[in-house]
């Protein structure tokens, strides 16, 4: 199966910006998919995208697969009711930094707590693209924004860390400059029952990069590969397989409780 | 005990609208505890594990309907059940399952508003919310029980039009009926309806028509190989995002309005409503836990009474026929709304209004007072 099998091509060409790292992530997505389709790994009619709003919630829109583009921040909760209500579904959530740490912030912690069985990718690019370049959870202390003209003053989320503080069993951290790496990460990712959160550190050269130093995409990428490390490093952001564990999760739980109360159908 | 159409049982009205979900098909119930809507909520997650049905309490009543909605997509019958400041919080998802024709019933037992307000008293105040709570146009199902037994079968009504229409649908009910308890027949016998779908393995290529016959379009299932995408945003027939042409938004508005307005009249017949024609001058109107009073008023003073039990879609044909030539007098547990839509269809100058909010309808006396100020 090509890649080009499981993107809707008659949607070409995309709305992303040149140099946008949505576009690593769509290309590593795709050809994970694609790969397991075909080598029956995953059944595409149950393989189902849910996102919120922002740049990355965009991308599932591109998949010739069932997926739903929710609110903002929500997509999480609408991935409760579809992976509960049918648990057969795969159910993979595209959010960003935005979506899933400041307005869905309270459904991240609750998805990861009650271990959901889903697969969240989030494209944590520090900034609020789609609007033009606000402030988000993840900017770095003292970044401009279009928000922050003056430096922002607000210290940010370490989402791996919340995700791990609020239960999560599987959480690993990549970035675009990392793209095997982020594609074997979305393998595991679906190959772990329960919640698994991998943090994609991403560029936007549009509305972040061009206001703090960057000339363009490539320098960003470059800072991403130079300022990253697999190892704990004096300086460096920490990215790999941060957490993989075992744990229930909340589907067979459920299925636990029907079976308390008789209506397990055996 | 037993009647010949089902169970009879003493139930509080909360708990006769989860025996009505259960009954319609609902197997999927996410919502959060609030008063004075929470026991519909405990009944669910006792009664939905017995027979297969998913429970799950979120962490709040966005997130509720947005698991509602989620189930939905995967085909299955889902409900929520709330009361003012949760509805306020779901009103987020009210338009989204609008544009995204979701079916989904959401209860809403009201109590006394605005903010927090009186928890534990009764309203009926959010009858403009329950139509435009959400922001741009659109039409929704809203039905308003007055006893124990119609929380029962008009919830069934709720899950049948919200699958027909594919729409979200109120049951607009109040503290009054959502906390007494009174006989019920859990009926065995409900008719119930399911959302029409495409050939099963298909993908679907227009699953949005711009002009469906019956502007209704057959509803995808995740994971049955329809292969379609789903948006808030406004959508073209294949349901892709298409936010900058006029034509295709107004053509998509106009259907999610049409849908249900032009079915208004077929769905006051089909859920019924009560009208006892007297002699007299004036009619009084009233509606879900505030009829009750109003019904013994109306038969002390000897005055017509009209009782509906659909609140949106507004039929306003049905209204100018069984009301015009009254001096009309709608009682409300708020300060007019209901009011306002029948004013819009009849004479204004004949209708008044006994608004009164405050927690507990009025009582028959005072209702039959406000007749005699007006000549009956």
């Amino acid at each position: 199966m090509d890649v080009e099998d499981v993107l809707r091509m008659d949607r070409w060409p995309h709305i992303l910006c040149p140099g946008c790292g949505n576009g690593t992530i769509l290309n590593v997505l795709a050809r994970e998919l694609a790969e397991r389709f075909e080598n029956g790994d995953l059944d595409p009619d149950k393989t189902v995208l849910v996102s919120g709003i922002g740049c990355s919630s965009r991308l599932p829109g591109y998949f010739r697969l069932d997926s739903l583009h929710t609110t903002h921040g929500r997509p999480l909760a609408f991935a409760t009711g579809l992976k509960t209500a049918n648990p057969d579904l795969e159910v993979i959530v595209i959010t960003g930094d935005g979506d899933a740490a400041a307005i869905g912030g309270n459904h991240l912690i609750h998805a990861a707590r009650r271990n959901l069985d889903v697969t969240v990718i989030c494209a944590n690019n520090y900034i609020y693209g789609m609007t033009g370049g606000q402030v988000s959870p993840t900017t770095p202390e003292g970044d401009v924004s279009t928000t922050t003209p003056y430096g922002n003053p607000e210290p940010p989320f370490d989402l791996c860390e919340l995700v791990m503080g609020a239960g999560a069993p599987h959480v690993e951290r990549w970035t675009t400059a990392h793209p095997v790496q982020l594609k074997a990460a979305i393998g595991r990712a679906l190959d772990r029952e329960g919640f698994s959160f991998i943090d994609v550190l991403s560029q936007c050269p549009t509305n972040y990069g061009r206001r703090n130093g960057f000339r363009d995409a490539r320098e960003m990428v470059e800072w991403l590969r130079e300022n990253t490390s697999t190892r704990d490093e004096e300086g460096k952001i920490r990215i790999g397989i941060l957490r993989d564990e075992e744990r229930e999760p909340f589907h067979a739980r459920i299925r636990k409780v029907l079976e308390k109360a008789g209506g397990d159908g055996d | 005990m037993r009647d010949e159409n089902g169970k009879v049982e003493f139930l509080q009205g909360n708990e006769a609208c989860a025996e009505g979900a259960i009954a319609a098909g609902c197997r999927f119930f996410a919502g959060y505890p609030i008063t004075p809507s929470t026991e519909i909520a405990e009944r669910m997650s006792a009664r939905l594990p017995e027979v297969g049905g998913v429970y799950v309490q979120m962490e709040d009543e966005i997130a509720s309907l947005a698991a509602v909605i989620g189930a939905s997509w995967a085909g299955v019958k889902a409900m929520t059940a709330t009361s003012g400041p949760g509805f306020s919080l779901m009103q987020e998802h009210m338009g989204y399952a609008v544009m995204t024709e979701t079916p989904c019933v959401v209860v809403n037992i009201q109590r006394g508003g605005p903010s927090t307000g009186q928890p534990t008293k009764a309203s009926q105040g959010d009858v403009m919310q329950a139509r435009w709570g959400s922001h741009g146009d659109y039409e929704v199902v809203a039905l308003s029980p007055y006893d124990v037994q119609e929380m029962f079968d008009l919830t069934v009504e709720c899950f049948n039009w919200a699958e027909t229409l594919r729409v979200p649908a109120v049951l607009l009910a109040d503290e009054v009926v959502g906390h007494m308890r009174e006989r019920v027949v859990l009926r065995e016998d409900v008719e119930t309806v399911d959302r029409e779908l495409p050939p099963e393995g298909e993908e679907v290529e227009r699953p949005f028509p711009l002009e469906p016959d019956d502007l209704v379009p057959p509803m995808p299932v995740f994971g049955r190989g329809h292969r379609v995408h789903v948006t808030g945003l406004t959508h073209d027939e294949r349901g892709y995002p298409c936010t900058d042409d006029p034509e295709v938004h107004r053509k998509l508005v106009r259907r999610l309005c049409n849908k249900v307005r032009k079915r208004a009249g077929e769905i006051h017949e089909s859920v019924g409503y009560d009208f006892i024609e007297r002699d007299s001058d004036i009619a009084l109107v009233a509606y879900g836990g505030c009829a009750r009073t109003v019904l013994e008023a109306a038969e002390e003073a000897g005055v017509t009474m009209f009782r509906p039990k659909v609140i949106h879609p507004f039929d306003e044909g049905l209204v100018r026929r069984l009301l015009d030539g009254y001096e009309v007098l709608v009682v409300e547990m708020n300060l007019g709304q209901y009011y306002e839509m029948v004013k819009m269809a009849l004479d204004p100058d004949c209708v008044h209004l006994l608004g009164y909010p405050g927690g507990y309808p009025p009582t028959p006396e005072r209702v039959v007072e406000e007749v005699e100020r007006l000549g009956g």
